[in-house]
């Protein structure tokens, strides 16, 4: 009796025309999560359009766009991931930009485990260092480059636990598991300060800048919303709220 | 192309096969008087303990992978135990996977086993009871020899899904080489790193493993190897 009723309502919800012109379809990467839901809102009620988001490393989500995933905005946490994509024909070419350069610090959930981070890591004195994976987070091979110039990759090579994603990687030390380990700052920071724990935050010249881009897929390249929310990350309001997570932009 | 499978890949197999192997012997030591108390009780607790065995058939990996991360953290009960028995934590050690495992592939041991045990049924034992036998003598030579068929099953069963676990592992394992990253998480690993051929070499490998395994398992003449389905 009730099948027909329920076949009817997911169809008129799948058909409904408004509801999918509106709507923008954005992967996003791991580290941008927060500062991306405070700016759908933002994008929401400025320009009436919905944002759809799916969070993942950027390793990840372009293993998906290149498979066909029906995103239409990528926000990766790298350069060149966007311009493979470029490269690949699955992005309209001359979108890229710059929407966020990203920070990359030493963070424990212990707020007095950290006071001077270099000698904690040259120490040794933990048992586990999170990581994210540095073949498809950013993030993680930028963790990689400090521990590399710091001379102490070898040091620290058993210490280390992978974290899929940065996501992954900070629910390790937030739940106290890995004593610390290195995270965006975005995930620890708000409006000029480390919301919980300790951190350090890593001088610039132990990593290579992470200037993370935006470019629109072709599946979005007749979709007014993803045009539009490109141009709304450059906007004074989104600008706000991502200096508000520790980014330069 | 060169070796198709790399020292990774072999360390990340001959893990897995140490994980199954051991998850499937403490399930066995574990699931056995279980699997009997569960057949022979009359107790209130049957319900509950049961149901709370065969929860993992149906909860998300996730599920049970984040609140094993949660328990085994420095701040959860599981996590403060192993610390003050001087363990350290359990996350990311291959001893929290064997806990994992051992969680995750409970109802595929103790099911079997104890369907095994209730179509004995209580008259070979009360037969062997007045014969003389003691309790212990009527478990060890009675019951367990006729049930063997169901503890056959279930050791293939528990060893079979531990080599397919996947959730569990990813959100508590930490991906280390030698230690937690298992044939599963390998597969992801080339996935995500675009290296489809080596990820085709492993998931092909386990394919045919595991179908192999199913094969000789029905091939002994059990009809119904599900847990959950009563012989």
């Amino acid at each position: 009796m009730r099948l027909p009723l329920l076949i009817t309502a997911i169809a008129c919800l799948s058909v409904n025309p408004l509801a999918l012109a509106d709507e923008v379809q954005v992967a996003v990467a791991a580290n941008f999560t927060a500062p991306m839901q405070e700016i759908a809102q933002a994008f929401e009620q400025d320009t009436g359009h919905r944002v759809v988001a799916a969070f993942g490393s950027t390793g990840q989500l372009y293993a998906q766009i290149s498979h066909g995933a029906p995103f239409e905005v990528f926000l990766a946490a790298d350069a060149t991931t966007p311009a493979r994509i470029e490269q690949d024909g699955l992005a309209v070419t001359g979108t890229r930009f710059t929407y966020a350069t990203g920070a990359l610090v030493l963070w424990s959930a212990d707020a007095s485990l950290i006071s001077d981070g270099e000698q904690l890591l040259r120490s040794g004195s933990f048992q586990h260092l999170a990581i994210a994976n540095p073949k498809t987070a950013p993030y993680g091979l930028a963790a990689t480059q400090v521990m590399q110039r710091l001379g102490l990759s070898a040091a620290l090579a058993d210490t280390l636990v992978e974290g899929q994603s940065i996501g992954q990687t900070y629910q390790f030390v937030a739940s106290g598991n890995a004593e610390l380990g290195f995270v965006a700052l975005s995930q620890v920071y708000r409006n000029g300060e480390i919301t919980t724990g300790s951190a350090w935050q890593l001088p610039a010249d132990l990593y290579e800048p992470i200037h993370q881009d935006a470019v629109l897929l072709d599946k979005g390249a007749d979709n007014p919303a993803a045009a539009a929310l490109l141009s709304y990350l450059k906007s004074e309001r989104a600008a706000a709220i991502i200096r508000g997570y520790g980014y330069g932009h | 192309m060169s070796l198709p499978l790399d020292a990774a890949d072999l360390a990340a197999i001959w893990l897995t096969l140490k994980l199954a192997a051991l998850t499937t012997v403490l399930l066995l030591l574990v699931g056995t008087p279980l699997a009997w108390w569960l057949a022979h009780t009359r107790s209130r607790l049957k319900g509950p303990i049961g149901a709370l065995v065969a929860l993992p058939l149906v909860l998300p990996p996730t599920v049970i992978g984040f609140y094993l991360l949660v328990a085994m953290g420095p701040n959860g009960p599981l996590g403060a135990l192993t610390r003050q028995l001087g363990l350290g934590t359990l996350a990311f050690s291959f001893s929290g996977l064997v806990i994992g495992s051992v969680c995750y592939s409970m109802p595929f041991v103790v099911q079997p086993i104890q369907n095994a045990f209730e179509a004995i049924g209580k008259r070979p034992l009360e037969v062997a009871a007045t014969l003389g036998a003691s309790p212990l003598d009527r478990f060890f030579t009675v019951a367990l020899p006729l049930a063997r068929p169901g503890i056959i099953t279930a050791s293939v069963l528990g060893f079979a899904h531990t080599l397919g676990e996947f959730g569990v592992v990813l959100m508590i394992g930490g991906n280390i080489p030698e230690r937690t990253r298992v044939v599963s998480v390998q597969i992801f690993n080339h996935v995500e790193a675009m290296d489809y051929a080596s990820a085709h070499w492993l998931a092909g490998g386990v394919l045919v493993c595991s179908f192999l395994i199913l094969l000789l398992l029905n091939r002994r003449g059990r009809p119904s190897v599900m847990p959950g389905t009563r012989a």
